[in-house]
């Protein structure tokens, strides 16, 4: 551990602002980026599911 | 169909090298632009304008920092180390990272006399990290 | 099997996605894994540098990123290449789904940049610097290739437009490598390369590999996930896709809704 305590490591030897600043960016695109990822396949298989069949030939 | 793939394989082989090339050539002709700074030498030689916004850099020469005890004025060296060096004054809060030794970049006026008048001081920084306790053993 | 029939089975959809059910919520979860142990590490028992402080800690995101946005991008131009060249249906899907993971990436690493340009440079932003020039110009290329294919209505045009633009612009990528050689910038030298010896001790190096690392897993995971989105859309209406999302209706009957949402 290279902090002391808890109230040290928040405030990262005065660069709070900046560490913080782009690790919590990271971390709402990480989120983000698994939430959409999730809606991702369920959207795809029920756009499928609304298309009719078109033809009984296999795709080359 | 195996004529075709090779026409297309060629066509576009030959627009991604033209390309390259292209960019390649505007790239070595624009390369002066393109630097950032001036390096002291260029400083010394007279090759940087004077009396005209441009940025310098170079190495803070040891022992050259002179700061006011009464304001925030402070003079400095940028050297290269290889006998180019020029003198730098500069009003203002330096950079936490600025300390002797070390690369900073210049952005303001050269004076005719050789001196840069500086509006701001930018610390430069190399890729080399280490913590704290390894400092000065070379690692 | 020889490798022209190979070749060809790769270049099939639906061999693609039967393939490739577990393997993205797999990347997923090693991802995170992965990400949250290199983050922690890097933010609480990483040293601080000697020099920086503690926002040297931004290395652990800005150079993930940063590696990740340069490294998608050439994957972009030789599926862009291959697309032009060889016509394959694959390729072309691979330079539409890639592209939103390596904007995010290219985004996340000029922020952090910027911000951690402020307390070690003295400067959020330098114009004129070339390596953040290029870079600018690398999330330029990023939203050009998602509007063109926006912007053009069909499906063909669009993926030729997509492809050259993809293949042209991988000559902005050794112009960002070799930046902060050629010209006088700013910017540091290469920190982490594969194939030398990091400039850094093991204590630092450690997370930032394993970050790296765990990157590269959530953007496997975003290929194929997307991937397997993007080839349901295009052959919907064959019967194989109809086939799929029968099986996947009467799974979510019987699992009483959310089961399989990332498999």
């Amino acid at each position: 551990m290279s902090f002391d305590s808890v109230e040290s490591f928040f405030h990262m030897g005065g660069h709070a602002l900046y560490v913080w600043m782009v690790f919590g960016a990271s971390l709402a695109g990480l989120v983000g980026n698994l939430i959409n990822l999730n809606r991702t396949h369920r959207a795809a298989v029920e756009a499928a599911a609304r298309e009719p069949l078109v033809s009984e030939e296999e795709p080359s | 169909m195996r004529v075709k793939r090779r026409n297309r394989l060629i066509t576009v082989s030959f627009v991604f090298i033209g390309a390259a090339v292209a960019v390649g050539l505007m790239l070595m002709a624009a390369n002066e632009n393109l630097n950032l700074f001036y390096p002291p030498d260029k400083v010394v030689s007279g090759e940087a304008p004077t009396s005209t916004g441009i940025r310098a850099g170079g190495m803070v020469l040891a022992g050259s920092v002179q700061r006011n005890s009464e304001n925030l004025d402070v003079r400095f060296v940028l050297t290269d180390y290889k006998g180019s060096d020029f003198e730098v004054v500069y009003t203002g809060i330096l950079p936490d990272l600025f300390r002797e030794g070390q690369g900073v970049l210049v952005q303001g006026q050269l004076g005719e006399d050789g001196v840069f008048q500086a509006a701001s001081v930018l610390a430069k920084h190399d890729e080399n990290y280490m913590p704290p306790e390894l400092e000065g053993m070379g690692a | 099997m020889n490798l022209t029939e190979l070749w060809h089975r790769m270049g099939s959809p639906r061999w693609f996605y039967q393939m490739s059910g577990p393997w993205g919520t797999g990347f997923a979860t090693l991802a995170v894994v992965l990400l949250v142990v290199g983050t922690m590490w890097g933010l609480a028992f990483a040293p601080a540098d000697y020099q920086q402080g503690n926002s040297f800690r931004i290395i652990y995101i800005h150079v993930p990123t940063a590696i990740l946005a340069q490294s998608v991008y050439m994957m972009l131009g030789v599926a862009g290449f291959i697309f032009l060249v060889w016509r394959m249906k694959l390729a072309d899907m691979l330079l539409q789904v890639m592209v939103p993971f390596g904007m995010g990436v290219t985004a996340l690493a000029l922020f952090s940049g910027a911000v951690w340009g402020r307390p070690t440079w003295g400067a959020w932003w330098v114009w004129g610097d070339p390596r953040i020039l290029s870079m600018l110009l690398l999330l330029f290329l990023y939203f050009g290739l998602y509007a063109l294919r926006a912007a053009i209505p069909r499906a063909e045009a669009a993926a030729r437009a997509c492809a050259l633009l993809a293949l042209v612009g991988l000559i902005n990528i050794p112009i960002i490598k070799y930046s902060v050689e050629w010209w006088q910038t700013l910017h540091q030298g290469v920190t982490f390369t594969l194939t030398e010896k990091p400039k850094m001790p093991i204590q630092m190096w450690a997370p930032l590999l394993v970050n790296v690392i765990g990157i590269y897993c959530l953007f496997a995971a975003n290929v194929i996930i997307r991937l397997r989105g993007e080839v349901l859309r295009r052959e919907s209406g064959t019967a194989w896709v109809q086939e799929v999302v029968a099986t996947h209706d009467q799974a979510r009957r019987g699992h009483s809704g959310d089961s399989g949402a990332m498999a």
